[in-house]
């Protein structure tokens, strides 16, 4: 384990590390605002949107995230669109962590108890007013566990976008690696690095599930 | 006592293929006080949740306050704010403070203001002796406490008729007391109209103006009360009365 190999490596991995949080977070945040209206449409059975949307959370959780980057970086040029791999790294996270923020918010509104719902029809509440006082702020709250497993989930997901190569922390050690040879190090930094994003971000959600179920439930 | 606020006739109500209701008739007119007794599985329930919609029934009609009653949802949204229903399971909104959960329906649904509403909800909770848990949330609340501010929560929406299913079923027995005598104040003082499920016989037999018996779906008796405390008219209903130990 050679130290000097490693500080020379810190500033091009410092790079990386700041496009993996860039683009997870990018993903992330369009994940949730996918997610939310999807597991609505589905929710209350809109017509036609509930059912495209089931479909879109079936396809997008059954395929791989390599296939549908392959697909918008290869595929979609030669149908005219073409996209910067950055971008083609957003998109392919936003669609597949949609269908999973989607299912995350789906168990949450699901997990509503019927006897709270029908405590509100009982009280002369239409079907939006449901949603607004009962089923979202109880299953919103009931569905942070599975949204923050998911947030992981997606932070972990870029990896995978080094076979597009765009430069974030794998792409980084790889591309080292490929130069030096020095893959010890090199995946060390790698590990290190993923462990300073995900292990505080754990932490932290763990705390604010119990915080917001606390709000919300008193338990 | 003689206006009708609601008559039903012809009710018949099927889960499925299987018929739980069987032409149910019966006429409630203004202040009057009925009591649904009936052993489990006779449809008390059902009954209680086919008259504010939260059930369908298949044949029959409900007139309430002399207007046939339209049974879509959308119709049953507006009625429900007249017909006030109180739950065995007291399921205040754990998200919501007392007053919250009190003030949320008149002032969001009937559009009510604010100041107004939260004015006649402060002196509710302080004929109900809670005031002081007007800032607290439901999980702070005992059972009997949450079951009380259900019936305060109920009433916010000036209801002409109240529904209540079991309401001190779940309640530890110190409890039960407390709320039942809300109930009592409700009918004497505020001259409520309401139909009560209850298994406290004694409690019943106090309230009841009149008694509807259930058995099986259907009504098999429907008597003043003092009158079937005293000497019910079929031996099914004796048969009850002894097995309730009363
Ligand atoms: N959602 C449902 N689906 C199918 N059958 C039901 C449903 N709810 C009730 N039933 C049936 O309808 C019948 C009447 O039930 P209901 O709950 O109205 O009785 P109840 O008189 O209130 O009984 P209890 O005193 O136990 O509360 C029972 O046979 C019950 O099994
Ligand atoms: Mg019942």
């Amino acid at each position: 384990m050679d130290w000097a190999v490693i500080q020379q490596s810190l500033p091009e991995f410092a790079k990386g590390f700041q496009l993996t949080l860039w683009l997870s977070a990018s993903g992330i945040a369009g994940a949730l605002v996918v997610g939310v209206v999807v597991s609505l449409l589905r929710y209350f059975q809109v017509p036609v949107l509930g059912r495209l949307s089931g479909a879109y959370v079936e396809v997008a959780r059954n395929t791989p995230l390599l296939i549908q980057l392959f697909f918008l970086y290869y595929a979609f040029p030669v149908l005219g669109l073409k996209f910067s791999a950055a971008t083609c790294g957003i998109i392919g996270l936003v669609f597949l962590g949609g269908a999973y923020m989607a299912e995350g918010f789906t168990g949450g509104f699901n997990g509503v108890s019927q006897t709270q719902v029908e405590s509100g029809r009982a009280l002369g509440m239409n079907q939006w007013q449901l949603a607004r006082y009962v089923v979202l702020p109880q299953g919103l709250a009931l569905s942070v566990p599975a949204l923050a497993a998911n947030v992981i989930f997606l932070i972990k997901e870029t990896s995978i976008f080094s076979v597009i190569a765009i430069p974030e922390l794998t792409n980084t050690a790889l591309d080292l690696i490929g130069l030096y040879y020095r893959s010890n190090e090199y995946l060390l930094v790698l590990v290190v690095a993923y462990a300073i994003i995900l292990i505080p971000l754990s932490l932290l959600l763990t705390w604010l599930e119990r915080r917001v179920r606390y709000a919300t439930f008193g338990d | 006592m003689e206006t009708e606020i609601l008559k039903v006739t012809h009710l018949n109500k099927f889960y499925g293929a299987r018929q739980v209701l069987f032409d149910v008739n019966f006429t409630l007119h203004q202040g009057e006080v009925l009591t649904l007794l009936g052993p489990s599985g006779s449809g008390k329930s059902t009954l209680l949740r086919t008259l504010n919609g939260l059930e369908a029934f298949q044949a029959g009609t409900l007139t309430f306050n002399g207007q046939p009653v339209v049974a879509d949802e959308a119709h049953w949204q507006k009625l429900r704010q007249k017909i006030g229903m109180v739950f065995q399971s007291y399921d205040l909104f754990p998200n919501l403070t007392v007053l919250e959960n009190i003030t949320l329906a008149p002032v969001k649904i009937q559009g009510r203001s604010a100041a107004t509403v939260q004015a006649e909800a402060l002196a509710l909770l302080e004929r109900v002796g809670l005031s002081a848990y007007a800032k607290a949330y439901p999980r702070e609340l005992s059972g009997g406490q949450k079951q009380r501010i259900a019936i305060v929560r109920a009433l916010a929406l000036h209801p002409e008729l109240m529904l209540f299913d079991e309401v001190t079923a779940s309640l530890d027995p110190e409890m039960v007391r407390g709320v039942l005598e809300i109930i009592k104040q409700l009918s004497q003082e505020a001259a409520m109209t309401m139909i009560i499920v209850t298994h406290e016989m004694n409690f019943a037999a106090q309230i009841a103006d009149r008694v509807l018996f259930l058995a099986d779906g259907k009504i098999v008796e429907d008597t003043p009360g003092q009158q079937f405390f005293a000497q019910p008219q079929t031996q099914r209903a004796q048969e009850f009365l002894d097995s309730m130990d009363f």
